[in-house]
Parts: C-alpha cells; sequence; structure tokens
C-alpha cells in the first residue's frame, strides 16, 4: 500500500488548486465549485489518516463533511439565485453596490 | 526495477485528480467546468477506495457528484450562464500575485510531506480493513456520534428552509 505521505501531498496540491480557483476566478459558480474542491481535498486527508491510524473516525467527519457541504451549496446557490434577480450577472466584480 | 502496482495505480489517480482539477478552474464554459469536477469525484472515489472506505467511495458519488454537482447544472441552466468572456486578457497584477501567494502556500503545505517521501520515518501503520464497510461505519454513527447525527439533520431543514426563502419570489 503506498505511504501516508503521497495522500497528503496530493491532498495539499488539490486544497491549493481550490485556493488558486477561489482567488483568480470571477464567476461565482466557479468560486463554489472551487471552494467543493477544498473540501474534497480535506476529505482525502480525513480518510488517509482514518486508514493509516485504524480509526473510524476520520471517516465519521468525512461523512459530516459531505453533509455540510451539500447544505452549504444549496443556500450559496439560493444567495446566487437571489443576487441574479437584482442585477443579472454572476460576475463577483460586479457586485459592488456596497463599496464605499 | 520492481514497480509495485500500488503506486502504479496511485499515481494514475493522482494526475488524473490534479488534471481535472486544474482544467476545472481554467474553462470558459461554467458546464465544462462542473463536468470536470464531476470527473474529478470520480478519481477521489476511486483513491477513497484503495484507502479502503467503500462507504465513503459510493456516499461520495451519490451525494457529491450525483446531488450536488446536478444542482450546480440546474443553477447554470436557470441563469443561463453563457461562456464567460474575458479570460485570457484579465492576467492582472492581482492575479499573478495570488497565484504567488498560492504557490507559497502549496509549498509550505507539501514540503514537510514531501520530505517524509524522501526521507521516510519509521511509522508502523495500521490499517484495519473491516473500518470502511457499512456495518461499522453504522455502528459508529448510531451509537458514538448519535448527537452530532441529529444535529445534521437540523442543519439540513435549515439550509433547505433558507435555500426556499432565499430563492422564492417577493411577497406582493
Amino acid at each position: 500500500m503506498v505511504p501516508l505521505p503521497y495522500y497528503l501531498t496530493l491532498s495539499a496540491i488539490l486544497f491549493t488548486t481550490g485556493v488558486v480557483g477561489v482567488l483568480t476566478r470571477r464567476n461565482a459558480i466557479i468560486l463554489f465549485m472551487s471552494i467543493e474542491l477544498m473540501l474534497n481535498s480535506v476529505n482525502l486527508t480525513l480518510v488517509a489518516f482514518s486508514a493509516f491510524l485504524g480509526d473510524a473516525t476520520g471517516q465519521m467527519l468525512v461523512f459530516f463533511v459531505i453533509a455540510v457541504a451539500a447544505a452549504e451549496a444549496g443556500v450559496g446557490l439560493a444567495i446566487v439565485i437571489a443576487l441574479f434577480r437584482n442585477k443579472p450577472t454572476v460576475n463577483i466584480d460586479e457586485i459592488n453596490i456596497m463599496k464605499w | 526495477m520492481q514497480v509495485n502496482i500500488d503506486f502504479v495505480i496511485f499515481f494514475v489517480l493522482a494526475f488524473g485528480a490534479v488534471g481535472t482539477a486544474l482544467l476545472m478552474i481554467t474553462r470558459r464554459n461554467p458546464v465544462i467546468s462542473v463536468l470536470y469536477l464531476i470527473v474529478n469525484f470520480f478519481f477521489l472515489a476511486v483513491l477513497y477506495l484503495t484507502l479502503q472506505a467503500q462507504f465513503i467511495a459510493i456516499i461520495q458519488i451519490l451525494v457529491y457528484a450525483g446531488a450536488i454537482m446536478v444542482l450546480f447544472l440546474f443553477v447554470i441552466m436557470l441563469l443561463n450562464l453563457g461562456n464567460e468572456v474575458q479570460l485570457r486578457e484579465k492576467l492582472t497584477v492581482k492575479k499573478i500575485f495570488a497565484l504567488g501567494l498560492c504557490l507559497v502556500m502549496g509549498a509550505l503545505l507539501a514540503f514537510p510531506l514531501v520530505s517524509e517521501i524522501i526521507q521516510p520515518a519509521q511509522i508502523h501503520a495500521i490499517r484495519a480493513k473491516e473500518l470502511g464497510t457499512v456495518e461499522a461505519i453504522g455502528k459508529i454513527l448510531f451509537t458514538r456520534m448519535v448527537f452530532p447525527f441529529e444535529v445534521v439533520s437540523v442543519l439540513l431543514l435549515a439550509a433547505i428552509v433558507g435555500a426556499v426563502v432565499l430563492a422564492k419570489k417577493k411577497f406582493e
């Protein structure tokens, strides 16, 4: 079996990719998807540690992280839809009416 | 040199996951990005299978790729989003700075792990093969973790109510 640091490095690379997506893209939908990618990288870390330490707590936390991510995606997309009603754009640079 | 089949499988899956993730954040069409992310989730699910977490792998495919990504597709098609214009021209100083910072962060995250790969410490890896089954997860979920389980159900209820309130039409 592949040793643990390989899985953790892969998770770090995926997390960095998610952060690049969040910081670089201006489309709100791509932003949410990059956040989901970051959550998935953390899930990979948890499952890897759970397998290598023989403790099921990691997999339980992954279960709850997936549930929370589902709830957050639903509410976040509802916010995007509500924003789209006022101004027909998903470009987050153009949503700046609270800027002083 | 004897090449272990585990490493081959791991590197194929790892390159697939990282490649589809990079493709996801660089496409102009949001629907194509969603499809690349779904493929990324499938690669991750197979990685969970190599870590003997069968339940989590199936839940990943069912919930993440099957429900959350479909919700994203519904929203994209509801808002009728076209291709994003101006993806190439906007390589501003802000973006280059953000990319540089992310590379630093990635190096910080990956450095102790890469040094571990090059010079591995002697860790006794305990691997329990019975951890990932549905029975083992269910046993823990309904005894030790019953309180977070019920709280998550309340959280999902709050999310449903919130999504409906936010997305419905205004009162007249």
